[in-house]
């Protein structure tokens, strides 16, 4: 029988099986942030042991960091004091650090694709859910807890259970002003946000096939809200393609083995997953989120469906409705909306900046709208500026602020204030998550860009001409 | 590092009859700014348990003084969301060491068994008779046996086994995590490092 793309990765990585236990993986990449690691460090040292690999981990200062001023010491204290032990400990033991200001800085699963970190056939892990998102490789990548944070630092291995596997299909081509952010929050629509939990994830299909690198690494960084560990991708010539002379990718003769390598990587024609699902292409539409959680998504141009629609617990769904003072019945297109955030390491790359610019080219941000534009990186704020999307964005009246993953988690100062609605690109829209009593809808950077110009919750296809919108 | 062994526990239970509880709701975002593991129960559901002006909300559960105990019972998909340890330790720290559900997100399930708190999965129908049974008397007891893997609802008489691997069960009936055991293996992950392409 044939073997999935999956576990050809995995099997490849396995030091040791437990029997009636987990497997013992070894990790070829490890990245750190501020927030999941001090505790690991700590724990390392109580014990006495050392970090065995420091050139196999990276650090980045992302999650708490502020997105002005950063070439100004941190006012917030814990956060400077988070910043600081990171930049301590990646010292201490010898660990390459990309703390704030530093040119190669960023939210960390940005800089990873950015700089080569991430490879075809690499297992790869980071104190972060959102971790699945290097995937869009052929990566195994998934978010881990501190205490195996630490136990990659000591071992260079974690140790888990084998995941089932699960194929999702999207065959055909995505409509106009369709995006891959959308094509996502459709599946969780769909799967529910425990739908694909104990699976890992392949996503195969025109659909995938047809995006960039970007595309795919949202697809793959929202596989978490559906349940799933992780998400992967068949890796292609445009993944490689990607990668090619990035520093931490193999280089010369070695990029040449590394290549014949990849290419077996792929799921044989018999291979067998534990569950499969095709949807079409056709019937997505750009999509927002409604509820309390990613799952809770719908087209943009239909009505909030009842719990009995929605398939839900009616009490859990109607304490979400509450909380976002949102009916049943209702739409949400043509809601005021207080502001807008474009970044995250979901939607925060070079081209969903792009799709944002083109719907703000030649209009004027929305008085009503508070927006906050971040990219994920130094690299991709470079990229703004060299390409010009800064000028059409300041031209429209937006500014550009520093990297970081600020305002989806909202652990900087970048907190929408209670009761406010935003229209977020990012991947949660969980209570408070966005500030304390924060109200969030999820889209796409072209919804994003629409409801950002005119102030109240807007499809994008009726601001656009279809030549105008940037392949993603 | 090491907590407690867990073997047998009987204990009451405080009821959260709400699906879908994301570890965002566990511990917020905000109080993930500790560079050690300290305080963490205190933040346990805080924007659940406390108004803006930090006085407890008196319609939540954790505030009922009727709801107390070492078993914290919560609905199906409990745990989703990010990857935060915190959530857990914020259980752990709160006095919690076993959390029932029928049905929990994968990375907070991991997160719970690395630190010494039991996560219990039980069928839907089971759950709700627990729920039922905390329903008719906040003080209705519990008995969650490890070796047994068996929770029953001393009330009722009703009982229920779960599942946990052999490697895990063994770890939390004897207080060890999995560093020592991944330290043993230095020169076997060393020899598989060494023959790594990149």
């Amino acid at each position: 029988m044939g073997k999935t793309l999956f576990d050809k990765v995995w099997d490849a990585h396995v030091v040791r099986s437990i029997e009636n236990g987990p497997d013992v993986l070894f990790i070829d990449r490890h990245l750190i942030h501020e927030v999941t690691s001090p505790v690991a460090f700590l724990n390392l040292r109580k014990r006495g042991n050392k970090v065995l690999h420091p050139e196999r981990t990276f650090a980045t200062a992302d999650h708490n960091t502020p997105t002005k001023d950063q070439h100004l010491p941190v006012k917030d204290a814990l956060s400077a004091k988070q910043l600081a032990a990171l930049e301590q400990n990646a010292k201490d033991w010898n660990i390459r650090h990309w703390g704030l200001g530093h040119e190669r800085n960023g939210i960390v699963h940005v800089i990873g694709p950015e700089n080569g970190i991430t490879l075809p056939g690499a297992t790869i892990v980071c104190g972060d859910s959102h971790t699945s998102t290097h995937g869009a490789f052929g990566a195994i990548a998934f978010g881990i807890g501190t205490s195996e944070v630490e136990m990659v630092l000591t071992s260079q291995c974690i140790m888990q259970p084998k995941p089932k596997r699960m194929r999702i299909n999207v065959e055909g081509e995505l409509g106009f002003g369709v995006s891959p952010k959308d094509v996502a929050l459709y599946i969780i629509s769909k799967l529910t946000t425990s739908g694909a939990t104990g699976y890992f994830v392949e996503y195969a299909g025109q659909a995938f096939r047809d995006m960039s690198m970007e595309g795919r690494m949202t697809v793959c960084n929202l596989s978490i809200e559906m349940g799933a560990r992780g998400g992967m991708i068949q890796p292609d010539e445009k993944a490689f393609e990607y990668i090619k002379g990035k520093e931490f990718a193999p280089q010369g003769e070695d990029w040449d083995q590394a290549m014949e390598y990849w290419k077996s990587l792929h799921s044989d024609e018999d291979a067998v997953f534990d569950q499969e699902v095709t949807f079409d292409a056709a019937d997505i539409e750009p999509m927002v989120t409604y509820g309390t959680n990613p799952g809770m998504g719908m087209g943009i141009s239909k009505s909030i469906p009842t719990a009995e629609e929605a398939q839900s617990n009616a009490a859990t769904f109607e304490k979400s409705l509450n909380y976002m003072n949102f009916s049943q019945g209702e739409s949400v297109m043509g809601k005021q909306v207080d502001y807008v955030f474009l970044g995250s390491c979901t939607n925060g790359r070079i081209e969903d900046f792009r799709a944002f610019a083109s719907v703000v080219k030649g209009r004027k941000k929305a008085p009503n709208v508070t927006a906050w534009l971040v990219p994920g990186s130094h690299g991709v704020e470079r990229k703004i500026k060299e390409e010009g999307i800064l000028d059409i964005l300041k031209e429209a009246g937006f500014e550009l602020r520093e990297p970081g993953c600020s305002a989806c988690l909202a652990m900087n100062d970048d907190k929408v204030p209670a009761g406010k609605l935003a229209v977020s690109t990012t991947n949660r829209n969980f209570e408070g998550r966005q500030g304390p009593g924060s109200r969030t809808i999820l889209a796409s950077p072209l919804v994003a860009a629409a409801t950002a110009v005119s102030g109240v919750v807007t499809d994008p296809r009726t601001l656009l001409k279809e030549e105008s919108v940037p392949v993603v | 590092m090491a907590y407690d062994k867990f073997n047998v526990l009987k204990s009451t239970a405080v009821p959260l009859p709400i699906e879908n509880v994301d570890t965002d709701q566990i511990i917020p975002a905000r109080f993930l700014k500790a560079t050690e593991r300290k305080g963490f129960g205190d933040n346990l559901f805080r924007d659940w348990r406390y108004k803006a002006d930090d006085t407890p909300k008196e319609d939540f559960v954790l505030n009922n003084p009727l709801y107390s105990g070492e078993i914290l019972v919560g609905g199906k998909n409990f745990g989703s969301g990010s990857s935060r340890e915190h959530a857990a330790w914020a259980v752990y720290d709160y006095g919690f060491r076993c959390v029932i559900s029928s049905f929990f997100a994968d990375i907070f399930r991991n997160n719970c068994l690395n630190i010494g708190v039991l996560p219990v999965q039980v069928s839907a129908d089971f759950l709700n008779q627990i729920f039922e049974a905390i329903e008719k008397d906040p003080k209705a007891e519990f008995v969650v046996d490890l070796p047994a893997q068996k929770v029953t609802i001393l009330s009722t008489g009703a009982s229920e086994s779960f599942e946990i691997n052999d490697y895990k069960k063994d770890n939390m009936l004897n207080g060890f995590d999995d560093i020592d055991y991944l330290v043993n293996m230095a020169d076997e992950i060393q020899d598989f490092a060494e023959a790594r392409p990149f």
